[in-house]
């Protein structure tokens, strides 16, 4: 009896009381925040339903709306583009598309701002063009509004949808696209009627990613004048020193964000994608030549254009602009290197995480683990400062316990163990991005057939040798997609960092916000130069992933 | 055998004590060490930096910091009794007397301080003092506009239909000027006159306060509200070339509440209650109103010193003489949150 593995049930038990940990870790923040809540009256709620929720709710009804087309239509096109499609200049673009992800959105607000204004560097160029005279005489439409909120998050956040949904094109089998053209399918048919509805389970994760970044986006919308509910948030905390109100409204929209994405999982529900057990010939991309291939790495390089190239050639202009001015800033490259060791040992812990979530709805499926994963998704549909401030209660209590302990051990009074130091910002990085961990890594899972761990568990394997000798080498890409994706999240995270840190600790999105928020952006151009730089080796390395996935 | 796990777990407890120790000593034990404060601030460190420089040249003292900007008093609530906060410092009346409000601080009696400071700019008890001061001014066209004197009511005037250029009114800038109005009028009057300003407005409320001036060189707008040391930078051209022709572009104007004067918010300090370096907080506080860091603020930061008799920098004199409202700054704070609701009510940024 000893001798044999534990039984299903128990390997099961294992992986349900690991998943319930993780999620507790998740949802400690959002009870503390419940706590928050319950502890003031609900006398907000009439103010709030006469005067601030019909604007804030239709602004943020139309910033999801416009956000969630356009990172579906440039995120899913690009990566039909990239796919089914080889032309000059195609290996490029594979990874050139990523490179959005890199830099921070309100960056990309502050820098379009610039570019865009009437007297910026693109109107003045227009009026000198057409020899008019003033800003009088000619302007664009204002950047700051709604619709360039819309148009500057959709070109930042589109590589979420490009990268999930490349992925499953990538590992499309050509029988299937074959089929349907043989069956009369054109080339518009197939895309719409085959490959879009086969890759819906990545662009919806997607598309998820980019919304929950869209609605808990502060520094663009605020910028660029979009009330969103999030900046209600803020503006109940933080000039009616209102915390109870400001938990209320945060809770009330977490409770939407869970149910739209039930919602959008009980879509797919009864639908499986798993692909088959044996290895699918892979599409044949369709060669391109001269104007059409032209026309592809055209259309191809608009969203890298709009989305990194210009932004990020703002950045130099004003990077060698004020080094030129006032010199290079003083411990940046050490802000750089405690940036990329903080965000490094978080994503280590986010990933195992997420992996352990990701697996445990494998091997134990049911309402416990399926609830479990949706729990630890959470922490992204919260925004930072209010995930930062639901941690900053339960963090405290718990560095006051350490510290008693400590002090009845030994005597000697000590100081605080997680807030004093980074482990409370890797909690929180944890928390926040295990959304993004576990859905990139679920969704490589799922495209392994069940057929491989029936055959495995058959054979005597248990199932965490199953992930370990299976699994594993088998989603390897999805994990380091998964790893790399929150790797550069951490970099930019900027929220929880500003509030958690310990003294005399920068990461490099502090540093840039700092002259951000007194209203000189441009002098963080350095900063945010580094962040972008810091974020192409992982972006890079992303699109390899990718591409050896479907190759090897 | 039997005695083998019992080994095992008490070494681990050992090993476990002996960590605990090492992480204790790493990251707890310098909040007591000698000659350093720890420094919690919501203003940006580009700001302060050079004042903590002085200070520690000065006094030998080291600064540990850390910039958080909202959330500040939840954190230092948070840590509770161990909190390795000295000095608590922000900007904003509102977030001084919330501190306060919350029991982070501790009272201060210092002669530095009271000499330094007037009255009415901290408090009795010495749980809050001012550091320094900014009004809230009009910014105006030089080319289509000939403004000498305005007072914060015109701004409702339908002659600026379409002419006013503003920050988010739910910005804790215009929240305070808001609150002053209210004080000044009463929440009805604030009301209509609010209503009046958005009717007036050329773009949706948006940008940060420099956007203003540079919105009224694009021609967007001919006037504005906005901080008036944003204007020392540009003009100064410490913020480059660019915006040395935004802050030409317009010309300053002291507004005033009818009857009264220019509505000014503060920069302060308080001593947190869990103060483990109190000396080293109270000696900070006592050097950031001495006149050689006053004059920091005024010509690094380009702010209105706390002490009469540091001069504002020329920049900032040039607007005329300011003559901060008489109402008490704690009225202002007691009507910040009418004013931020009032603000929702009129739909301000919609």
């Amino acid at each position: 009896m000893q001798a044999n593995p534990p039984s299903r049930d128990q390997a099961g038990r294992g992986w349900r009381v690991a998943t319930g940990l993780i999620a507790a870790l998740v949802l400690v923040p959002v009870l503390a925040l419940l706590g928050a809540a319950l502890g003031g009256d609900a006398g907000l709620w009439p103010h709030l339903l006469a005067h601030v929720l019909p604007p804030t709710l239709f602004d943020t009804a139309v910033l999801l709306v416009g956000v969630g087309a356009l990172v579906v239509l440039l995120g899913t096109g690009s990566a039909w583009l990239v796919t089914a499609y080889d032309f000059r200049g195609r290996g490029v673009l594979d990874w050139a598309l990523l490179l959005p992800l890199a830099v921070p959105t309100y960056i990309v607000a502050y820098a379009y701002m610039d570019l865009l204004h009437p007297i910026g560097p693109v109107q003045t160029f227009v009026r000198e063009l057409f020899g008019l005279a003033g800003p009088q005489a000619f302007r664009l439409p204002e950047i700051r509004s709604l619709g360039g909120c819309v148009f500057v998050l959709g070109f930042v956040l589109y590589p979420y949808v490009y990268l999930t949904t490349r992925a499953l094109f990538l590992m499309q089998s050509a029988s299937l696209l074959e089929a349907a053209r043989s069956l009369g399918a054109g080339r518009g048919g197939v895309f719409f009627r085959v490959a879009v509805p086969l890759a819906r389970p990545a662009i919806a994760v997607g598309t998820s990613l980019a919304l929950m970044e869209t609605i808990n986006d502060v520094g663009a919308s605020e910028f660029l004048g979009a009330r969103t509910l999030t900046i209600s948030i803020y503006s109940t905390w933080v000039n009616r020193a209102d915390l109870a109100g400001a938990a209320q409204i945060a809770l009330a929209m977490l409770v939407v964000v869970a149910a739209l994405l039930a919602l959008e999982h009980g879509g797919r529900r009864r639908q499986r994608y798993a692909a088959s057990a044996q290895r699918a010939r892979p599409m044949t991309p369709q060669r391109l030549h001269g104007a059409a291939g032209l026309g592809a790495l055209a259309l191809g390089a608009v969203p890298v254009l709009i989305g990194f190239v210009a932004p990020t050639a703002y950045l130099v202009v004003e990077t060698i602009e004020r080094v030129r001015f006032a010199g290079f800033p003083s411990g940046l490259l050490r802000t750089a290197r405690d940036t990329v060791a903080l965000s490094g040992i978080a994503t280590v812990a986010t990933v195992l995480l997420g992996l352990v979530v990701a697996y445990a709805a494998r091997v134990a499926p049911g309402a416990w683990s399926r609830t479990a994963e949706r729990v630890a998704g959470l922490g992204y549909a919260l925004p930072g400062t209010v995930l930062a401030i639901g941690l900053l209660f339960p963090l405290g209590a718990l560095d006051g316990l350490i510290a008693d302990a400590g002090e009845r051990r030994f005597g000697a009074a000590g100081g605080l163990l997680l807030l004093g130091s980074g482990a409370a910002l890797v909690y929180a990085y944890s928390a926040r991005f295990l959304a993004v961990a576990g859905g990139g890594i679920a969704a490589g899972l799922g495209r392994v057939a069940p057929a491989l761990d029936q055959a495995a568990r058959t054979l005597g394997e248990r199932s965490g040798g199953v992930l370990r000798r299976i699994h594993l080498p088998l989603i390897r890409p999805a994990v380091a997609a998964a790893a790399l994706l929150v790797f550069v999240d951490c970099m930019k995270e900027l929220p929880a960092t500003l509030l958690l840190r310990p003294l005399n600790l920068e990461t490099l999105s502090t540093r840039l916000y700092a002259e951000a928020a007194r209203g000189t952006y441009e002098e963080g151009a350095i900063a945010a130069l580094i962040i972008v730089a810091a974020g192409l080796i992982p972006v890079l390395l992303l699109a390899r992933v990718g591409r050896n996935d479907a190759a090897g | 055998m039997t005695s083998m796990p019992m080994t095992t777990t008490s070494r681990l407890r050992r090993r476990s004590a002996r960590l605990l120790l090492i992480l204790a000593a790493a990251f707890g034990v310098h909040a007591a060490a000698a000659a350093e404060v720890n420094l919690y601030t919501t203003r940006e460190p580009g700001l302060i930096q050079p004042l903590l420089d002085a200070f520690t040249a000065h006094s030998g003292v080291k600064v540990n910091t850390v910039f958080v900007k909202d959330g500040l008093a939840e954190r230092v609530a948070a840590e509770g009794r161990r909190s390795p906060a000295d000095v608590l410092m922000t900007v904003d009346i509102g977030n001084l007397i919330d501190l306060v409000d919350k029991d982070l601080v501790q009272p201060v009696k210092s002669p530095a301080l009271e000499q330094a400071i007037p009255a009415q700019l901290r408090d009795p008890d010495g749980r809050w003092f001012s550091l320094s001061l900014r009004a809230r001014v009009l910014y105006a066209s030089k080319d289509r506009t000939d403004l000498s004197a305005f007072r914060y009511e015109d701004l409702a005037d339908p002659q600026w239909k379409g002419r006013i250029c503003i920050r988010s009114g739910l910005h804790p800038y215009n929240t305070a000027l808001i609150a002053a109005y209210i004080a000044h009028h009463g929440e009805a009057a604030a009301e209509t006159w609010l209503k009046g300003v958005k009717a007036n407005l050329a773009r949706k409320p948006g940008g940060g306060d420099r956007e203003v001036a540079r919105d009224i060189l694009g021609a967007l707008c001919d006037i504005g509200i906005a901080n008036s040391y944003y204007v020392g930078r540009m003009r100064s051209g410490k913020g480059g070339p660019e915006q040395q022709k935004w802050g030409d572009a317009i010309r300053v104007v002291l507004p005033t509440f009818e009857g009264g004067g220019t509505q000014v918010n503060v920069s302060g300090a308080a001593v947190a209650r869990h103060a483990p370096n109190r000396d080293a907080a109270v000696q900070l506080l006592d050097y950031l109103v001495s006149e050689a860091a006053q004059k920091i603020y005024a010509t690094i930061d380009f702010e209105y010193p706390v002490r009469a008799d540091v001069a504002a920098d020329p920049i900032i004199a040039g607007f005329g003489t300011l003559v901060p409202d008489a109402l008490p700054l704690t009225e202002i704070a007691r009507h910040r949150k009418a004013a931020s609701l009032l603000a929702e009510k009129v739909g301000f940024d919609n």
